[in-house]
């Protein structure tokens, strides 16, 4: 036990660093604030409505299609909801509207990087991950490789993604509810894990889909109405909110300039090619590619996801430049009542307030139930990720080579879940006190230096081979991780030396190269017959991914 | 029997003509977008007071913020022309293609 609190203070060491990337973390050790009777209602109200979601799916859920993929019977704007509903987590909506309150336009510079992922998967991923794939994207990158050493690595680096954003969202979630709705952080902890479990166990990605729908459309009408009513006060005129804005903002007119946060251009590029790439390796985004019926649907959803995450970056920017008038020049949101101090609650709760200054109580209420339900949907979603890498790619595909049953697999991937669950309660307690910035930015590192060039280069180049594809994929995995552990994030500001190893904060640029040139380097190198075979055997693949022809269909119902 | 379809298919004409067009196509696209938005970036890092320069004098709309929201709509625009061409002709050339080498292989 003494060796385990050992371990872990070493772990939560690690963890005290700050390298944002989906916003600024939920940071600092929050006051417990009085319940939230609104808020409470309102959410048990939306666990209602998801739990009866639930019943209805679990008797929908029967195949291992049922369980990963919803049957593949999702459509296009039901799955376009869900991808902008997994997409947009609760660091989305409070972490970039706090950026956008202390930065100003760097916060708008974020929101883009994060955006312009999306055109580029249509373009170049999407119907080829349809047609090529079934249930994990592992499917696309073993498709012609050897199955049990490339799927391994493929579940290794979903795993590492997986588990780094599950604890920065379990934290990010204590936190928030504690400061929300006045529960016990350990509470908080528990509620989230297990209804995740619940909704993951039972209802697989039917109910975490329709969870997904419900949770994007609380947060899109949520965020619109707080808008509004904000830009109100304004006349509606974007001129007067800056206009006001710079005037009383420390920034002063640099609020609208390009500023601290992408101070050298290293970094500037590094984020833009981690957040775009990382977006598009993500695994728990990649699987919802296989739920809808063909690649048609599967264009379809994009355009809608991606329309829905655009038009609400512009509404979060409005959230954050009113929040620096109406929030920032109101004495009640501050400790003590000083103006310019410390935010009641700390620097992410500026959406949250700024609902209370324009709605009131029940506007709170309301932001702060789409908030737990956003950090619930977003935890399936990834749980449900995590799970099918262990059951689909590790269990049946490596294990048992294929020979899994189909009821037994769907049984590993639900004690996969409560595994899962259980790993992120615990850890989700011991970290309570740490600063966990910095996994969200280790997560998309990973998936963008590990996940995305195999998986675009097995999709792409003829000549990758297993032996490519297995250097490619390590070789991102632990640069990502070594650089972010020796940069100043972890090296300087949690290991607690002098100077950082690596001097920038963002991985991406370098990482991404490295994988891509050991892919390169380790495919051209293999001389073997398996090679020979697997580069004749993209002829076919090519054809698939073209056409779709011979992709798994949906299930009838 | 797939592998037979997969041969017709490649051997037919339509299949390189979708091919090329859809590639030529969705290439053009992602180039634009990665040349805008690198562009941007590397304005962003090498040119920083740039976008913080108002769009006309006394505006408020720094030119920043209007060619970041011009992206976002221009972005979210080339989706759905993609989308529109690819869930139209692409497809409807694909399906022909299936119907050939359904028909060969018979």
């Amino acid at each position: 036990m003494r060796r385990l609190t050992h371990i872990c203070s070493i772990l939560g060491l690690l963890a005290t660093s700050a390298m944002a990337y989906a916003g600024p973390a939920l940071d600092g050790i929050q006051q417990k604030q009085p319940t939230n009777w609104h808020a409470i209602i309102m959410f048990l109200l939306f666990v209602a409505l998801t739990m009866g979601i639930t019943y209805w799916a679990a008797g929908r859920t029967k195949s291992t299609s049922d369980f990963y993929t919803a049957g593949g019977g999702i459509t296009g704007f039901q799955n376009g909801l869900a991808i902008a509903g997994d997409y947009m987590s609760a660091a989305t909506l409070l972490g970039l509207s706090a950026m956008v309150y202390g930065q100003g336009y760097d916060g708008y510079i974020y929101m883009l990087a994060f955006f312009a992922g999306w055109p580029i998967i249509l373009f170049l991923m999407a119907e080829r991950l349809r047609n090529l794939g079934r249930f994990t994207f592992s499917d696309i990158t073993a498709y012609r490789l050897e199955q049990g050493s490339v799927r391994t690595m493929a579940a290794i680096s979903s795993l590492t993604v997986v588990c780094f954003y599950l604890l920065a969202q379990m934290v990010g979630a204590g936190q928030l509810i504690k400061l929300l709705f006045g529960l016990e952080y350990k509470i908080a902890i528990f509620s989230v894990g297990i209804l995740m479990m619940i909704y993951v166990i039972f209802g697989g990605m039917v109910a975490t889909t329709w969870v997904q729908i419900i949770k994007a459309c609380m947060l899109l009408i949520g965020g619109t109405l707080v808008a509004i009513l904000a830009m109100s006060r304004f006349g509606f005129s974007y001129s007067n909110v800056v206009e006001q804005a710079t005037a009383v903002h420390k920034l002063g007119p640099k609020l609208m300039y390009p500023g601290s946060l992408l101070a050298d251009p290293v970094t500037a590029i590094s984020l833009g090619l981690g957040l775009m790439f990382g977006t598009a390796g993500l695994p728990h985004i990649l699987m919802r590619f296989f739920t809808v019926t063909n690649a048609k649907e599967a264009r379809k959803s994009v355009l809608y996801a991606s329309g829905f995450v655009s038009y609400f970056f512009n509404v979060i920017f409005l959230l954050g430049l009113t929040g620096i008038i109406i929030v920032g020049q109101n004495a009640s949101f501050f400790e003590g009542g000083n103006i310019g101090g410390k935010l009641i609650g700390g620097g992410n709760m500026v959406a949250m307030h700024l609902a209370k200054a324009v709605g009131g109580n029940l506007l709170l209420g309301f932001l702060a139930a789409v908030a737990f339900a956003t950090i619930l949907a977003v935890v399936s979603g990834l749980a449900l990720a995590g799970a099918s890498a262990i059951s689909h790619d590790l269990y049946a595909r490596v294990i048992m080579k294929g020979k899994a049953s189909e009821t037994t697999e769907i049984k590993v991937s639900r004690i996969a879940v409560i595994c899962l669950g259980f790993i992120a309660i615990v850890l989700g307690i011991l970290f309570e006190k740490q600063n966990i910035a910095f996994m969200v930015g280790l997560a998309f590192g990973v998936a963008a230096a590990a996940n995305f060039p195999v998986l675009i280069l097995s999709m792409y180049w003829k000549g990758l081979t297993t032996r490519g594809a297995l250097w490619g994929g390590y070789g991102g995995l632990f640069s990502a991780v070594i650089f972010v552990v020796l940069s100043k994030s972890v090296w300087v500001d949690v290991i607690g030396k002098k100077a950082a190893l690596f001097p920038y904060g963002q991985p991406a640029i370098f990482a991404m190269p490295i994988a891509f040139l050991l892919a390169f380097i380790f495919s051209k190198l293999d001389g073997s017959d398996r090679a020979k075979a697997e580069i004749e055997a993209f002829e076919d693949q090519y054809v698939r991914a073209q056409t779709g022809f011979g992709a798994s269909t949906s299930t009838k119902h | 029997m797939s592998s037979e379809m997969y041969e017709h298919m490649r051997s037919n004409p339509k299949f390189q003509k979708l091919v090329a067009r859809r590639g030529r196509f969705a290439w053009t696209l992602a180039f634009i977008v990665l040349a805008m938005f690198y562009g941007f970036v590397l304005v962003v890092a090498f040119k920083p007071a740039l976008l913080g320069r108002p769009i006309m004098p006394g505006s408020m709309v720094t030119i920043g913020v209007a060619v970041e929201l011009f992206m976002f709509i221009f972005f979210w625009v080339l989706t759905a022309v993609y989308v529109i061409r690819a869930n139209g002709e692409f497809d409807a050339l694909t399906q022909d293609l299936i119907k050939d080498a359904w028909k060969e292989n018979k």
